[in-house]
């Protein structure tokens, strides 16, 4: 399958790949990884007539510390993303969702801008930056702004990115020293996209849960925070009961999705499962 | 519109001018005529047309030939050296990794990445490291016994 004719514009910098989104319109596609992109591309689901590669662009692939952020360059891939040292000893959910995309030479070639650009319900990033409170920078040729994960993703596919801007950066503040994460998640067997994910972060002190964060992808056409769970364990002791009792309120709030892999109920009951199973894995 | 592009494959340095939609696969395929590089599925899926670029294992149905300039590729016909067969393809001759063969390339092109960094694999680490390659004939069993069977030839080899 071959993709329709379209310009193939190459990109060697973040300045370039502006000035050609502000010349090309919203005709142009930018081209990441390419690995959803490109099999949409050849299906002729998407028939873009110019592509703008930003593959090639070194400067937006790193991932380092900068005051009390740790930052990600959105070309980063998710395999990079996986194998970094200073990620699992900061927030080591953000480490285990990479590592749980699809397969290694995908993990080889996607990149995390192009993931949330994308936002495939049953993607694996966002579970993990909404309980990170991650916020996202776009740039464009007027100039660069700063969006909070919970406002990014808007929908089926539909995010707070304009056409003519580029996801450059994704900021994830460091937790303090007594927090814990993780991101579990029930994939789907030939994919492993998240059919659910759940993603929890916990900071103690006195031995009660004093912030927590939890979020899904996969749940509903919209990944969320689930506040009820939250509120649920936020001041309590991290007993049984009360992990059992905050789990029981997953995804209360959202319109959960139903497809021919789960369907609405089945999907609801995994909800609980896994947010059982992740908050069990950060207060072991 | 052709795209100007200058590549290494299997070391040898090439240089063409390629449509903008030119698949990667079918530039090894059909222009340089490596035709070890398979196309399964062609959506993304099976790994058949996995190769080596710039040290990692990706699959080539799901690249733009044009995002390859200036990469250095490794195909199946670029592992053997002087007429001796690389480890892994001896693995597989020995063990009876393949029946068909179809995915073969695939899987030893994905495997060359996986002993790179990780050269002594547990076998549930040589499970894992294939999940995405597929093979319909095989059952597997054989062929994670294959890569054993070269990650032990790569000891001897390091080890002396
Ligand atoms: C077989 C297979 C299995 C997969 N399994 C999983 C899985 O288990 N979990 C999961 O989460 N994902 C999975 N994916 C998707 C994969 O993670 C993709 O890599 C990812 O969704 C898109 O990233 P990309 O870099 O490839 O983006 P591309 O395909 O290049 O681009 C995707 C979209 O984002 C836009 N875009 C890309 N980068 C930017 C940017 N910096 N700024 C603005 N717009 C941009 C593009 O214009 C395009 O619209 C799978 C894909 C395949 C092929
Ligand atoms: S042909 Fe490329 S993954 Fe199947
Ligand atoms: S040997 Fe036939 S598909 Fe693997």
């Amino acid at each position: 399958m071959i993709p329709s004719e379209f310009e193939y514009c190459r990109a060697g910098s973040v300045e370039e790949a502006l000035d050609l989104l502000a010349q090309k319109g919203p005709d142009a596609k930018i081209l990441a990884g390419g690995h959803s992109l490109l099999p949409a591309m050849k299906l002729r689901l998407n028939s873009p007539g110019a592509v703008i590669d930003i593959s090639g662009i070194g400067e937006l692939s790193y991932i380092k510390e900068e005051g009390s952020h740790l930052v990600i360059g959105a070309c980063t891939t998710h395999g990079d993303i996986a194998k970094s040292t200073l990620l699992s000893e900061k927030i080591p959910m953000i480490v285990e969702a990479a590592a749980e995309i699809g397969d290694v030479q995908v993990r080889n070639k996607g990149t995390i801008g192009g993931s949330l650009a994308h936002a495939d319900p049953a993607a694996d990033w966002p579970a993990s930056l909404l309980a990170g409170e991650a916020e996202i920078v776009l740039a464009s040729s007027s100039g660069e702004r700063t969006v909070a994960a919970v406002d990014f993703f808007q929908g089926l596919f539909t995010t707070d990115l304009g056409e003519n801007e580029l996801i450059t950066e994704i900021r994830l503040p460091i937790p303090d020293a007594y927090t814990k994460s993780t991101y579990v998640k029930f994939e789907q067997p030939a994919s492993r996209f998240a059919i659910v994910g759940c993603a929890a972060s916990i900071t103690r002190s006195n031995g009660s849960c004093d912030k927590v964060r939890v979020a899904f992808t996969g749940v509903s056409s919209t990944p969320f925070r689930d506040q009820a769970v939250e509120q649920a364990l936020e001041g309590q002791a991290p007993s049984d009961d009360n992990i059992e009792a905050a789990a029981e309120k997953a995804a209360m709030s959202v319109e959960v999705m139903g497809d021919h892999f789960a369907s609405q109920e089945y999907r609801k009951h995994l909800a609980k499962v896994y947010a059982r199973r992740a908050l069990q894995a950060v207060l072991s | 519109m052709g795209v100007p592009i200058s590549v290494t494959v299997n070391g040898q340095h090439r240089e063409s001018e390629v449509d903008s939609r030119t698949l990667l696969v079918q530039f090894i395929r059909e222009e340089l005529r490596l035709t070890g590089t398979h196309v399964g599925c062609d959506t993304s899926s099976c790994g058949a047309c996995t190769i080596i670029m710039d040290g990692k294992a990706v699959k080539s149905c799901t690249v733009l030939a044009a995002s390859a300039n200036g990469s250095d590729i490794t195909t199946i016909e670029g592992l053997a050296q002087n007429g001796e067969l690389h480890p892994l393809q001896e693995g597989f001759k020995e063990e009876h990794g393949l029946q068909c063969g179809f995915c073969t390339p695939g899987m030893i092109m994905t495997a060359v990445q996986l002993l790179e960094d990780n050269p002594q694999p547990s076998e549930a680490e040589i499970r894992h490291g294939l999940e995405g390659n597929y093979c319909r004939c095989t059952g597997y069993h054989n062929i994670v016994k294959a890569i054993y069977h070269a990650s032990r030839k790569y000891k001897e080899v390091s080890h002396g």
